[in-house]
């Protein structure tokens, strides 16, 4: 461990700011990449499945 | 691959290498405008524009540093071995500024050759290392041997 | 030479089974590396002698950056197979792959803007290497919006592919722009054929986060394609059977 405590952990030798929003935003960019297709994917299904209902019906 | 494949792909890559080229060429062209700064020995030899706002880059002079005791002011000497310029900027230095630095100063060169800066940025080089590795290093002499990422101002 | 494995590669079926078998095990090897890269290279990489912690922001900025590059690498190998050997497949990967790259481009940028607040006390700097960076994320914005502007699926693949080739000539512009030119970015930490300029204690935490970035792009990557080969061939036969079961399963 490189830090003493968890208040020095969070400062980052004051500049606690630039690196938090680094990690912040790259993390939220990557989830946002790895939910948008999972998303798509349920939609796409939930889509075919109301076709298909509606072409059983017939 | 039959010849159908085999000419599209010739074709692609002749397009491929007419764009890298113009590309080259144009570049070299340009070689002057893409540098980001001059270094003093272009400044000496009157490579840089007079008159207008510059940017000069460098190592900062060992024991040049002279800070003004009521003001913010400050000049220093960059070098890059072979010339150096004088700089001297009103406001606040960045973290890393510090003798044996890279800088670059954004400014006007005056009459005396002074170089007039009202932006000064600090330039790192590629070498990281942690802080006890550092001062063992400077203890024993052997700093030197890793600055050799500071060559591209000693051209 | 046999080429019968290069065809295969072509089939969208073939490539949904094998995506398929590999994307749980890229998903969880992604998260896990970086996962441990993060915590390593926030708590326990030691810090630089000269940037202090700010030094951390490498272990995004880095890996983004190969990632920005490698994509569009990638784009430019699509394109070229696309063209040449007319593989449907291939422009359903460059498609795919674009706005990821974009994505990875504007995180390298982002972090690189707030490293250089604190490092080189200017946000950016129009010197070679962040300009031919923008550049980077430009070509990316016009292979997606070219993408999605031919409504013809065989023309746009045929225009995105040309674009991604002839952009591929701004890759070795931004990796030599540091070489050529006088940059405020300094040159490459990692090199080929040298041993990295830092202590392994902080280059390993970079390699995690790396190798991590990459099996990342290749789990979206695949979850991308997989969608969208289900969307181009929904008319066969073996994409009816599969949406069924796969709609059974959820319903």
């Amino acid at each position: 461990m490189n830090f003493s405590s968890f208040a020095d952990f969070i400062a980052m030798g004051n500049h606690g700011l630039y690196v938090w929003t680094s990690y912040g935003i790259s993390l939220a960019v990557l989830l946002l990449n790895a939910a948008l297709p999972l998303l798509a994917r349920r939609r796409y299904l939930q889509e075919e499945a109301r076709r298909l209902r509606r072409e059983e019906m017939k | 691959m039959n010849p159908v494949r085999k000419k599209r792909l010739f074709i692609i890559l002749a397009i491929l290498a007419g764009v890298g080229i113009a590309v080259a060429l144009a570049l070299s062209a340009l070689q002057q405008n893409i540098n980001l700064f001059y270094t003093p020995s272009q400044i000496a030899a009157g490579e840089a524009p007079q008159g207008t706002r510059i940017r000069a880059g460098g190592l900062v002079e060992q024991g040049s540093v002279e800070r003004s005791s009521d003001s913010l002011g400050v000049s220093f000497r960059v070098t890059d071995g072979a010339s150096t310029v004088t700089i001297r900027y009103q406001g606040i230095l960045p973290d890393l500024f510090r003798e044996g630095q890279g800088i670059v100063a954004l400014g006007r060169v005056n009459e005396q050759g002074v170089l007039v800066a009202d932006e000064v940025l600090a330039k790192h080089d590629e070498n990281y290392m942690p802080p006890e590795v550092s001062q063992a290093l400077e203890k024993s002499g052997m700093m030197k041997h890793y600055e050799g990422g500071k060559q591209e101002y000693q051209q | 030479m046999n080429w019968t494995w290069f065809h295969k590669l072509g089939s969208p079926k073939w490539f949904y089974e094998i995506s398929g078998r590999w994307l749980p095990w890229l998903a969880w090897a992604a998260l896990l590396l970086i996962a441990v890269g993060t915590v390593w290279g926030l708590a326990f990489a030691p810090q630089d002698y000269q940037q202090g912690n700010s030094f951390r922001i490498i272990y995004i900025h880095v890996p983004a950056a190969f990632l920005a590059q490698s994509i569009y690498v990638m784009l430019a190998v699509a394109g070229l197979v696309g063209l040449v050997w007319k593989m449907k497949l291939a422009d359903v990967a460059l498609q795919q792959a674009a706005p990821i790259g974009a994505w990875m481009t504007f995180i390298a940028l982002l972090t690189g803007a707030v490293w250089g607040k604190p490092t080189w006390g200017a946000w950016w700097v129009w010197d070679a290497r962040l300009t031919s960076m923008l550049i980077l994320l430009f070509l990316y914005f016009g292979v997606i919006a070219l993408g999605q502007a031919i409504s013809n699926r065989d023309s746009a693949a045929k225009a995105c592919a040309v674009l991604s080739i002839v952009g591929v000539v701004n890759i070795p512009i931004i990796k030599y722009s540091v070489e050529w030119w006088n940059t405020l970015h300094q040159p490459a930490t990692f090199k080929v054929t040298e041993k990295p300029a830092m202590p392994v204690e902080m280059w390993l935490p970079l390699l995690v986060m790396v190798i991590g970035f990459y099996c990342f792009f290749a789990a979206v990557l695949l979850m991308r394609m997989r969608l969208e080969v289900l969307r181009r061939e929904a008319r066969s036969s073996w994409v009816k059977s599969e949406i069924r079961t796969l709609v059974g399963k959820d319903a």
